[in-house]
């Protein structure tokens, strides 16, 4: 991309503010401690430095942690991450920032009495969260269980879904339980990853280092790392996303379930859900008394994922 | 001005050498090279090129700064003989020991930055300017704890060179508060590397409180046996002439690191097996694999054979002829680099906590990196030893 048509450039002036200088000192400052390490050279080497010029290189590699971001400088990363996107991806990207609802956490139900292994949560969950097609990275694994038996060792990951349900089996899909008690956030070296107020975990992926140690603290197997630079066909791209979710990621870094929170954040309900054919899936807000989650949760016998480890999942197993 | 001079000589040193130092150099700079090169294709790449996966996410990379850790502890066991209890045997060899431990130090931060796979990114970890996850990550920990032992390891074998260098006696009053500060960050990385696997609920193989003594035990075992290694090479080769009595010591010291670490291996198996669970099905897939697959089966024997061998000649008298003594401190190295690493962090992710059995197997450039961070760390080493051995024998001085 030339320079001519890359806003970025046209912001980075200095007479622009006090806050600029403050900011051009410090990143001097960081570029300074590290320039000996070359690690510039290696983010510049990394980054697709012909799409986005330096400018736009440089700014990737200082930008700061989501939390600690302004409003401003919040939406000139977001305005800066849809524009690359859109080199990359050859369409026009949203990325969203709707924050957590108040008086809102979110939990979920799965009947496995009800559940058929038909896989098709998995499809609309790749669908709905833009994950890399090259590596089939999946969100939820299904297991193929014997009716009487709970010992995963003994699971079938990759039964014929053409054929199913198969008889004397059962059916578990595991995600993220989104725990209560993460272990995966205390993990993170960085705080690139943490849970947010409606209960969510979710991963700055700007801000992961990819050392994958939150992935071996997961008791659920629910952390997926991009081993190679995602790729998605165009036509299968979804535009509407989220910065802390769906949003297109790039090589070296963690992803992982977050119950579709920008569809939920919106009053909609996760993919999953949606494309589940069997209505085995119940979501919903858990402080709300007279939600479904929480009929569910009140009347039936719910269990949860090996409790015995103080994750405290909000993710509940039933069976009718 | 006078350290000044003392680095200029010591970097002067590193420019003379004779024929083998070069080629033994040459060599090692190749296989850096090969190994930059491949590193280079990872980064363009991502980790795809490495044999790692979703499933068995850490590799020989971890395996293997998980094993340096340990041998970073070399010169500890070595330290507290000379420098608390006066052993005037040992403490010619204490900086060559050093060298050692910050060769180890920094291949061990080298193999955690090949792993990353947002390298760039480093800084997240500055305190302050990143966001240091400290005190809740045992990464963050460890991260730390290298960074002082590695900077205490270096002030103190900087101070005792230099001391000899201008041919003074080290002053206790300043080597002593260093020496017991390093002696607690040596176990300290091996007390909280064996706490950044341990701390897994969500791995059950890690999941015990005898890795930590586990890890010290085969630390203050392979450590010494490495450099001990190296003494012999350099008595061998007329650089320095390591006195029989250190030798005695080391292999002292390595015996009984060993036998320890042997029984307290014993006790985990024993735990493991006994009544097995569902949680001992990484230590059943270790040794006798689980639903046909079986890749980790060889290594895990080799490493028991090889310690096993490396006891018998420590404890018959066979460790009194060199041949096998270095053998035994070969067999040693190798045996505790397999434990502590494909014998260890591999196993931990299978079967994966869905109870998925899916194996790992370095790849061509996976081995080739490595390699080349052991190029890097022999490099470093050599020359580190080098110096020291330059200052210990009045090649260079203060004149
Ligand atoms: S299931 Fe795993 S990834 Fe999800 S919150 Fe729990 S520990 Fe984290
Ligand atoms: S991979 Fe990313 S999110 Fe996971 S622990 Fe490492 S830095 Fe944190």
């Amino acid at each position: 991309m030339s320079e001519k048509n890359n806003p970025a450039k046209t912001v980075e002036t200095p007479e622009n503010s006090d806050v600029s200088r403050r900011e051009l000192f410090k990143k001097t400052a960081i570029a300074g401690t590290i320039a000996a390490a070359g690690a510039v050279s290696t983010t510049i080497a990394a980054s697709n430095v012909e799409s986005g010029g330096l400018s736009d290189a440089l700014d990737e590699f200082f930008q700061k942690h989501y939390q600690e971001m302004s409003k401003e400088e919040m939406q000139k990363a977001i305005a800066r991450l849809e524009r690359k996107a859109k080199e990359k991806h050859g369409k026009e990207i949203h990325i969203g920032n709707t924050p957590p609802l108040e008086g809102v956490l979110f939990g979920y139900a799965l009947n496995i009495s009800k559940c058929k292994g038909y896989r098709k949560c998995v499809d609309a969950c790749v669908a709905e969260n833009n994950q890399n097609r090259d590596t089939t990275i999946q969100y939820i694994r299904v297991l193929e269980l014997e009716n009487e038996s709970m010992n995963f060792e003994e699971a079938d990951h990759y039964y014929d879904r053409e054929t199913v349900p198969h008889t004397g089996k059962k059916y578990f899909p595991i995600q993220c339980q989104q725990c209560e008690n993460p272990p995966c956030v205390t993990a993170c070296p960085v705080e690139a990853t943490w849970k947010e107020a409606d209960g969510i975990t979710v991963i700055d992926y700007n801000w992961c280092i990819g050392c994958r140690y939150c992935a071996a603290a997961c008791p659920y197997w629910a952390r997926k790392f991009n081993w190679s630079e995602p790729s998605i066909p165009e036509e299968k791209i979804n535009p509407e996303t989220h910065y802390l979710s769906n949003r297109p990621r790039m090589r070296g870094v963690m992803e992982k379930c977050t119950f579709c929170l920008q569809r939920t954040r919106k009053g909609k309900l996760p993919a999953c859900l949606e494309a589940c054919p069997t209505g085995a899936r119940v979501f919903g807000n858990i402080l709300d008394p007279k939600s479904e989650i929480r009929y569910v949760l009140e009347n039936k016998k719910v269990f949860r994922l090996k409790e015995e480890l103080n994750t405290e999942p909000k993710f509940w197993y039933y069976s009718d | 001005m006078e350290f000044i001079r003392f680095c200029f000589d010591g970097v002067k040193e590193i420019f003379r050498g004779g024929k083998l130092y070069w080629s033994w150099m040459g060599v090692l700079a190749v296989v850096a090279l090969f190994g930059a090169s491949a590193y280079l294709q990872q980064l363009q790449q991502g980790l795809v090129v490495t044999g790692m996966s979703d499933q068995v996410s850490w590799g020989i990379y971890i395996a293997s700064f998980t094993s340096l850790v340990g041998i970073a502890a070399a010169a500890i066991m070595l330290i507290i003989p000379a420098y608390i209890f006066h052993d005037m045997d040992i403490k010619e060899i204490v900086i060559p020991a050093e060298g050692l431990a910050i060769a180890a130090c920094v291949m061990s931060m080298m193999f955690v930055l090949i792993d990353l796979g947002r390298p760039d990114r480093m800084w997240h970890l500055l305190p302050y300017i990143g966001r240091f996850n400290f005190p809740k990550s045992m990464l963050a920990w460890d991260v730390l704890v290298l960074n002082v032992y590695l900077f205490l390891t270096m002030i103190i074998s900087v101070y005792l060179l230099f001391s000899k260098y201008k041919g003074k006696e080290p002053k206790f009053s300043i080597y002593f508060p260093l020496v017991i500060l390093s002696i607690f960050s040596a176990l300290s990385i091996h007390t909280v590397t064996a706490f950044l696997f341990s701390s897994n609920v969500a791995r059950s193989f890690w999941h015990t409180g005898l890795l930590a003594p586990r890890f010290i035990a085969s630390a203050f075992s392979a450590g010494p046996a490495f450099f001990l290694l190296t003494a012999l090479v350099m008595r061998y080769t007329k650089v320095f002439p390591v006195k029989e009595i250190a030798i005695k010591r080391l292999t002292t010291i390595i015996t009984i690191a060993l036998e320890i670490n042997l029984f307290l291996l014993l006790a985990e198996v024993f735990t493991e097996f006994y009544h097995q669970t569902e949680h001992s099905a990484s230590a059943a897939y270790l040794f006798f694999g689980l639903g046909g697959k079986t890749a980790l089966v060889p290594w895990i024997w080799s490493s028991v054979f090889l310690n096993i061998s490396a006891l018998v000649i420590f404890v018959l008298p066979l460790k009194k002829n060199t041949i096998f003594l270095a053998l035994a401190c070969l067999f040693l190295v190798v045996g505790v680099w397999i434990e502590k690493g494909m014998g260890l962090v591999v196993p931990g992710f299978i079967p994966t906590p869905l109870g998925e059995v899916y194996e790992y197997t370095p790849t061509f450039i996976e081995v080739q990196i490595s390699m080349g961070v052991w190029a890097i760390g022999l490099m470093l080493y050599t020359i580190l030893a080098k110096i020291s051995i330059a200052v210990n024998l009045e090649r260079i001085r203060l004149t």
